[in-house]
């Protein structure tokens, strides 16, 4: 792999006789091949994601049995709601040891899962990237809620339980292929291009059964919390001014005791 | 011991009683081989192990092959310059007495001082007009030097016993100022030229009255400090010597740390050195050292660890830099952080950890550290600051009494009663801070009472 230093030009090969033409046509697949490997350093793409579940209560009369009190779904999602395919190969749920096959693969987005149960728990999720993305999997773990906050308060159908999580998954330095893929993809935050970078062509991607990756049109989707950075950025800068305030404040105090104190040592000779 | 028996207390409750009681019945009894007040000495009671060997004690010296007699003869002192002839016991051995001079005679030391003629002293020892117009008191006569030399060889040297017999009042310093200046003085006169006395310590290392004076002033603070003011002292220069050996890890740690940045090709070199830039002047003056760890190394080890993990979540990273942020800040400090977060309404982890979200939390979190090493600061300034004028009081005399005065003003402006207030923080100190380590506790701003409000949940 040649990685020249901080570049974001594409390399180029040096013109070969026309003898090798054979060969420079292979080579120059391969320096493509390369290229997309290599990587885009000075920068991040960021993917904003939301991962929990949803919990029904199935009521007293319940179809299947007595241990199935709710219904409960655990999932990965954009936190826009965008699909994440483009991103994730696929998400390993794995439950708790009591369900059949605790180990539940999703293939395709949605990513996301549905029981039936009584027991809250710790659900890990185990994400994995398309190749050009990243070779190592990432880890989330959420705890199963099921019962509302409001221990006493009575269960309803209607109203679900729903614990949600927003995160990002940063992807720093990331190979040109992914980065030419994803460039205008909705789901993920992507740096600028500089002007005079060309894009290496860009495959289709396609989804295997033709199901839509987003949960735009989710069932469940009116649970959704939106997460808004807006209001948190307001309290935070908030409290930076009254922090700032502060500071300035006992600064001017340190000055003046400062002063007093070499007028009383300037006093003593 | 009746009214003991009366109150019906136990005889032998206090052991200073048992002590009373023994040490008369120690004495009584007469120990063996060591008389009784030597034996007294050794503290009245049997040593485990014999401090002194008994019968090193009872042997005697036992020339046996020498015939030893003392003998009342008289004798002669060299030191002495009468021939006056005193008697003493000699020990005589096998007949002859011993020869030398008297044993003391070799302590009979003086300074040579030295002694300067009339012409002399009118061409060169004459004090100069300009020091006269400063201080009337100041200037030398002729007289007065001449008296002064006259008691140095009187009493070799000891300016104190001079400074005591002379006539008009001088100090000590001005007494030795004048003393060497003149024979230091008269030494280059006499000297054929400059280069032979200039070795000659006096010549070398001239006599510094201002000097001498703020040296003893200092002296005599240093020994009037209390116990209190010791410790802290202790405490002050520990501290200082932690801040400094933290900054000079910063310095070993930006040289090597710039390579690295530049080697693996972090994302956002900016990012880096900005937060190296902006932690360093704040660690400077302010950082708690508790911790020798160091936040700007701490910093930017995690971030290169974040760049070897290629994928992560935000909440994560942003975890690892707050807690590379706070690495030299003790449990303490870092508990009164999250307190004033909660405080100002802001969440200890944040809801939504975007980019932007992340870094004005880290910032936040940063600011309110340096605000608690601000406010610390602040309390050590201010317990100088009265540790400082307590010690103005117990200066040597002769300060003007209007100084005291003037110092104890200050102290009614300043703060309202600042010994009994730091002195009551220093005591609860750290306990009462545990329980609630909020920043209304600051105590140097008047408006104290006004601070909680600001604190509450923003409207």
């Amino acid at each position: 792999m040649s990685l020249s230093q901080g570049a974001d030009k594409l390399d180029i090969t040096d013109p070969l006789p026309k003898s090798q033409s054979s060969k420079m046509a292979k080579s120059s697949e391969d320096n493509e091949k390369k290229s997309l490997v290599k990587k885009r350093k000075d920068s991040e793409i960021c993917l904003p994601i939301v991962y929990g579940n949803i919990a029904v209560w199935l009521g007293k009369k319940r179809p299947l049995s007595e241990h199935q009190s709710h219904k409960w779904t655990i999932y990965v999602r954009g936190a826009t709601n965008e699909d994440l395919g483009v991103v994730i190969k696929r998400v390993v749920f794995q439950l708790h040891s009591s369900f059949n096959n605790p180990t539940r693969i999703i293939e395709n987005p949605p990513f996301e899962l549905s029981e039936s149960g009584w027991g809250e728990f710790e659900i890990a999720m185990t994400l994995f990237f398309h190749g050009d993305v990243s070779d190592k999997p990432l880890h989330l773990f959420h705890h199963l809620k099921l019962y509302p906050e409001d221990e006493s308060g009575p269960l309803s159908i209607k109203k679900p339980v729903v614990v949600e999580a927003y995160d990002e998954i940063v992807f720093s330095e990331p190979t040109e292929a992914f980065f030419a893929r994803v460039q205008n993809h909705p789901a993920l935050v992507v740096p600028r291009v500089p002007v005079d970078f060309t894009l290496p062509p860009v495959p289709m991607e396609e989804h295997g059964n033709g199901k839509r990756g987003d949960t735009k049109d989710h069932p469940l989707n009116q649970w959704f919390t939106t997460f808004s950075e807006a209001d948190e950025l307001l309290k935070l800068a908030a409290a930076r001014q009254q922090v700032q305030a502060h500071i300035a404040r006992l600064r001017r105090q340190m000055i003046l005791i400062d002063g007093q104190q070499q007028h009383l040592k300037a006093s003593d000779l | 011991m009746d009214a003991k028996d009366i109150l019906g207390l136990p005889k032998s409750a206090l052991p200073s009683q048992e002590k009373k009681s023994k040490a008369p019945r120690e004495s009584q009894r007469k120990p063996d081989g060591i008389s009784r007040e030597v034996y007294a000495l050794t503290g009245g009671m049997a040593p485990l192990m014999p401090a002194v060997d008994f019968s090193q004690l009872k042997r005697k010296a036992q020339p046996e092959n020498e015939k030893i007699t003392w003998q009342w003869l008289p004798f002669t002192n060299s030191a002495r310059k009468d021939d006056l002839q005193l008697y003493h016991w000699v020990r005589v051995v096998n007949g002859v007495p011993p020869t030398g001079d008297y044993s003391f005679s070799k302590f009979n030391k003086s300074v040579d001082v030295i002694k300067y003629t009339d012409e002399e002293y009118e061409k060169c020892l004459t004090d100069p007009i300009s020091d006269q117009r400063i201080n009337l008191y100041r200037v030398w006569t002729k007289e007065e030097t001449d008296q002064l030399f006259d008691m140095c060889q009187r009493f070799d040297l000891r300016f104190i016993v001079i400074a005591d017999r002379f006539p008009s009042s001088k100090t000590v310093e001005e007494l030795k100022n004048r003393y060497y200046s003149v024979s230091r003085a008269i030494m280059i006169a006499r000297a054929p030229s400059l280069g032979d006395v200039a070795g000659h310590p006096l010549v070398k290392e001239p006599y510094n009255k201002s000097q001498e004076i703020e040296r003893k002033r200092a002296l005599s603070l240093v020994l009037s400090h209390t116990k209190q003011q010791e410790r802290r002292d202790v405490e002050v220069l520990a501290e200082a010597k932690r801040i400094s050996e933290a900054r000079k890890t910063i310095k070993a740690s930006r040289e090597p740390e710039l390579p690295v940045i530049s080697d693996t090709g972090l994302v956002g070199t900016d990012m880096a050195t900005v937060d190296a830039d902006n932690v360093s002047p704040s660690m400077d003056p302010q950082f708690p050292p508790s911790m020798a760890t160091n936040p700007v190394a701490e910093i930017a080890s995690v971030i290169s660890s974040l760049r070897m993990m290629r994928v992560y979540l935000r909440s994560y990273a942003h975890e690892q830099m707050v807690q590379a942020a706070s690495s030299s800040a003790g449990l303490r400090t870092i508990k009164r952080v999250e307190q004033t977060l909660q405080d100002l309404g802001v969440n200890l982890k944040p809801r939504v950890p975007t980019k932007a979200v992340c870094s004005e939390h880290l910032e936040l979190r940063k600011e309110i550290l340096s605000l608690l090493n601000l406010q610390k600061q602040l309390l050590y300034k201010e317990a100088e600051g009265s540790s400082y004028r307590d010690g103005a009081y117990a200066e040597t005399p002769g300060t003007p009494p209007k100084r005291s005065q003037r110092a104890t003003e200050l102290d009614r402006t300043f703060t309202p009663d600042p010994t009994s207030f730091l002195g009551e923080r220093f005591g609860k100190g750290d306990q009462k801070r545990k329980g609630s380590g909020r920043l209304a506790e600051a105590p140097s701003s008047p408006a104290q009472s006004k601070r909680p409000r600001k604190f509450k949940a923003s409207d």
